[in-house]
């Protein structure tokens, strides 16, 4: 708990520090060449982004103003950058969370039946599948699937979270398909579950790769050990053994990927949002860092490494959950 | 050198100069023969980037041709929104972006195992602060924290693979310290301490070649990666500026013609064929080398 | 040298019988043989040792009974689970359907393994462990099973067992953790037990009580134990009949007094020699040149026999080996 906190700290400070170093000026880069050179008006940008005070003061300042929720506000769209980042996270949450979702359900799968297969013709064709899926560069993937599923097929809805002639539904996650469920409008969840569809699949090829292999090993390992073989010796059918015995051994290493997953899941996000033209956190750190947005690009180094501390949390609390031996040591 | 006298993590080293190691890669697995495609691919793209200049039909930056044709007998490839052939582009770019990223992986390689190995052997306050940092870094996904530092460096190839380098060393620390913390109790390394040889010899003479196998390995499979983050880091505008033909900027130009199917199909093609023959290379070398590993952070490409 | 296997008048035959086991494992040149021809009977409310040291293929003998070897290996020959205690007809085990396998595991030949932290998962409560086979074979509902398991652990002197089924098996000593395997192994009342090694991986102040525990529930229960260790002192603790296999074959077969006081084959008697405290002496002239020649073949011709100097170990080359010597094996 301890330890994460102070990874906490550290993510601000490592964030402040980067942004910090920026060559440009961020003054020049936001007000445009006329304004910049008025003094007056460069002043007053000074002071009301508190760039005049000393680089410590600044970031006693920021940390400061973190504690009361407050990221600053962005140099281009002239908001609080905590508002903008909590209309940008939900939508990629809806993305993340799809997708690793259904990338352990599918690697699950294939994984153990190649390790059931192994040495097999299956089980060497998944393990070469799974290592080019991991080859792919996702926002090339995506620009492909995009062209051919909307482009050309027309079977792939087009940009953004959801159609020009269908509303937001009222918030109360910011995930438009658990939103549109509770509200009981069926044709705005299926509206962004089809905007979802392009996006999740892409990041779920990825790390379907990923998991396969991880998930495979895991397996193995936990075939040879004896209490599978005494699970065989008690006559229990095979799809019990599989079930209680053999994918309950696995589930420890396999939560470890998972969670490695859901952070290379993040990255991918990045990379796959702007195709898409999805609003979340992708898409907005890069207008950010393009327009060296310093409170806009740390808001989103700090929200992503905060997202990414709480899931490895999330991984050790299921660690003590699947493991009686953790739990109760 | 007697068996008694060679420490254990020696047969790595020992395992490169057997004749065993080429009977194993032609074993019956299928790691080995696609390591061998893997290898020819690899090989060729080497080629590529070397030889670009001469192979390119014409100069990848010269704008003289019609613009956004489809590929057609004039250019093998298309041509791309300023009029540019898209195969010379294509060819041109495998110069940029393979040097690059076996640029990357060596110095990842240098600085992660050179901090590793300093904090594994000689602990206490070096380990310490080596392991946090480490962990500050990995604190991070991947891609973010190099975008932000790529960010923060300001658009250049340069500092693109500055900020792949602060993101790629500390699973290479992480390992290094690893090995060296295994190997510092053995007994070689004791005897040396106690005959009084210095720490840098001892670490530079024994520790090293034992750590070299599994930091190969761990390598050859990164290589992959860092073309992907490279090309990633350029789609994003954070890395080669225009008009220098790199991959990933290419396929970001494709975002905005969308229509021009060949602007992005090429490029994304020579990522995907060079990080695939990397990849199977890298798979083929960690099986004959050491089929029981699985590295979690940094075996596998974390995109 | 196989002694002829004294036959009890009054049970009705074996409960399990195995005729000329062969077992081979799948290899580059050609199929390589681990078990060349092993027979042996359990007689019912008996427990038969069968000893050896590692890579005589005792192991393979017992997991060849319930079709667990690895698919790199073949067996031939014949198992036979006798059918008539229960009334039902006899089963050939070998070759026997994946059906027929299923129904015999656990409910009718149940296995004992060597070491109970890797045996039992780490991850499933003691009660879930005992419970899950009883309610696939026999039937039973949640609070039936659970009132045999308690019941089990009480016969295997497991303390407390409404909470011990509750918890998991790291929560419990080396020792309790082998008679909870025990337990699940005779959670279905099966005929036969298969132990390999059940006392190696313990504390040898522990062993005595788990043999204890074997010896009672053979009598109570009327169970036919098939004993598979290397240690000796097992079977001169436990053991009504002892099979010695060496290699691969069976070197001699004999019920326990006779086979300690009188054993029929030299291997037997080096090993017999080796336990502490043993009252049996080998000749140490015979020791060393039979020591001599194993180790260094071209001296057997040149060496006098009484090469005294040599130091003894345990197990010396027999002066009637059974075929041609075979390569050490690794026991599976």
């Amino acid at each position: 708990m301890l330890t994460s906190l102070l990874l906490l700290v550290g993510v601000t400070l490592v964030t402040f520090i980067l942004t910090n170093l920026v060559p440009g000026d961020p003054v020049a880069a936001s007000l445009g060449q006329r304004a910049a050179e008025d003094p007056e008006i460069v002043a007053r940008f000074r002071r009301e982004y508190g760039l005049d005070k000393s680089l410590v003061g600044q970031y006693l300042t920021y940390l400061g103003n973190l504690l009361h929720g407050d990221l600053g506000t962005s140099t281009t769209t002239h908001r609080a950058v905590a508002a903008d980042l909590g209309g940008a996270v939900p939508a990629t949450m809806e993305i993340a969370i799809s997708a690793i979702v259904l990338s352990v359900l599918i690697g699950t799968v294939f994984g153990t039946f190649a390790a059931h297969r192994r040495g097999r013709v299956s089980d060497h064709v998944l393990r070469v599948v799974s290592l080019a899926g991991l080859s792919v560069p996702t926002f090339w993937l995506a620009l492909v699937l995009y062209y051919f599923a909307y482009y050309k097929l027309h079977i792939a809805p087009g940009s953004g979270r959801l159609s020009v002639d269908f509303n937001v539904p009222p918030k109360i996650t910011g995930l438009y398909t658990v939103d549109a469920l509770l509200a009981g409008q069926l044709d705005t969840f299926l509206d962004a579950v089809a905007h979802l569809f392009l996006p999740v699949l892409v990041l779920t090829l990825y790390t379907v790769g990923l998991l396969t292999r991880f998930i495979r090993t895991a397996v193995l390992e936990v075939l040879d050990q004896d209490y599978v073989r005494a699970a065989h010796a008690k006559g229990l059918p095979a799809r019990t053994v599989v079930w209680n015995y053999v994918l309950r051994g696995a589930s420890i290493p396999v939560l470890t990927v998972v969670g490695l997953a859901f952070g290379s899941l993040l990255s991918g996000t990045v990379l796959v949002e702007s195709v898409f033209s999805w609003p979340g956190i992708g898409s907005y750190a890069y207008e950010a860092a393009s327009h060296l947005d310093l409170p806009g690009v740390m808001g989103v180094g700090l929200v992503v490494g905060t997202t990414y501390l709480l899931v490895n949390l999330l991984v050790d609390l299921l660690y003590g959950v699947l493991d009686p031996r953790v739990r109760l040591s | 050198m007697t068996r008694a006298s060679r420490p254990a993590g020696a047969t790595v080293t020992a395992s490169l100069r057997r004749p065993g190691l080429v009977r194993r890669l032609r074993g019956g697995r299928w790691s080995a023969p696609l390591g061998i495609v893997g290898a020819v691919v690899v090989v060729a793209w080497l080629l590529v980037a070397a030889l670009s200049p001469l192979l390119a039909p014409r100069d990848p930056l010269a704008q003289d041709l019609p613009r956004l044709q489809a590929p057609g007998s004039g250019a093998l490839f298309g041509t791309d929104a300023l009029g540019r052939d898209v195969f010379s582009r294509v060819l041109s770019g495998a110069s940029v972006t393979i040097p690059l990223a076996l640029l990357l992986v060596v110095l990842s390689v240098v600085v992660g195992a050179v901090l590793g190995a300093m904090s594994g052997f000689f602990g206490r306050w070096v380990d310490e602060l080596v392991m946090r940092i480490t962990d500050l870094v990995m604190a991070f996904p991947t891609v973010i924290l190099a975008m932000v530092v790529a960010a923060a460096l300001g658009a250049s190839l340069f500092n693109a693979v500055l900020a792949a380098l602060v993101v790629s060393w500390p699973a290479y620390a992480r390992l290094t310290r690893g090995l060296v913390l295994g190997l510092r109790t053995s007994n070689f390394v004791i005897s040396g301490q106690l005959l009084g040889i210095s720490s840098w010899r001892l670490l530079a003479r024994d520790i090293a070649p034992n750590v070299v196998g599994p930091i190969l390995v761990l390598a050859s499979l990164d290589i992959g990666t860092a073309v992907l983050l490279l090309s990633g880091l350029s789609f994003l505008g954070l890395g080669a500026k225009p008009p220098t033909a790199e991959w990933g900027s290419m396929v970001s130009d494709a975002v905005a013609n969308f229509d021009s199917w060949w602007l992005g199909l090429f490029p994304g093609l020579a990522i995907l064929t060079v990080v695939v023959a990397f990849n199977f290379l890298g798979d083929a070398l960690r099986d004959a080398l050491d089929p029981r590993s699985v590295t979690v952070r940094g075996g596998g490409p974390t995109l | 040298m196989t002694r002829p296997l004294q036959e009890d008048a009054d049970r009705s035959g074996p409960a399990l019988t195995i005729r000329n086991l062969r077992i081979s494992l799948d290899g580059a040149p050609g199929p390589r043989p681990l078990l060349a021809g092993v027979n042996l009977a359990v007689d019912r409310g008996q427990i038969h040792g069968l000893a050896g040291e590692s890579g005589s293929g005792k192991t393979l003998t017992a997991l060849a009974v319930l079709g667990l070897l690895p698919p790199t290996m073949h067996a031939a020959g014949s198992i036979v689970l006798s059918g008539s205690a229960s009334g039902e007809d006899d089963v050939e085990l070998l070759g026997a359907t994946t059906a027929t396998l299923s129904r015999i595991r656990g409910q009718r030949v149940a296995m004992v393994f060597q070491d109970p932290s890797t045996s039992l998962h780490p991850q499933l409560t003691v009660g879930r462990q005992l419970t899950d086979h009883v309610r696939h074979h026999l039937g039973l509902d949640k609070r039936g099973a659970r009132a045999r398991a308690t019941g089990l652990l009480d016969r295997v002197r497991v303390p407390d067992p409404e909470s011990a089924l509750r918890k998991y098996p790291h929560q419990f000593s080396g020792g309790q953790r082998q008679r909870i395997a025990i337990a699940v192994a005779l959670a279905c009342d099966p005929d036969v037990l298969l132990a390999d090694e059940p006392t190696t991986a313990l504390d040898v102040t522990v062993q005595a009580g788990v043999l204890q525990l074997l010896r009672e529930l053979v009598d109570d229960l009327g169970l036919s134990v098939l004993l598979v260790t290397h240690d000796l002192g097992v079977m001169s603790a436990v053991a009504d009949v002892v099979t010695v296999m060496r290699d691969g074959h069976v070197i001699e077969s004999a019920p326990r007094a006779q086979l300690f006081s009188t054993p029929g084959n030299d291997y037997t008697r080096s090993l017999l020699a080796a336990l502490p405290g043993s009252s049996f002496e080998e000749d140490p002239a015979d020791l060393a040149a039979e020591l001599v020649a194993e180790q260094e073949p071209a001296l057997t011709q040149a060496v006098p026999s009484d090469a005294d100097h040599v130091t003894a170990s345990t197990i010396p080359a027999g002066a009637d080996r059974p075929g041609s010597r075979q390569e050490p094996l690794t026991d599976v």
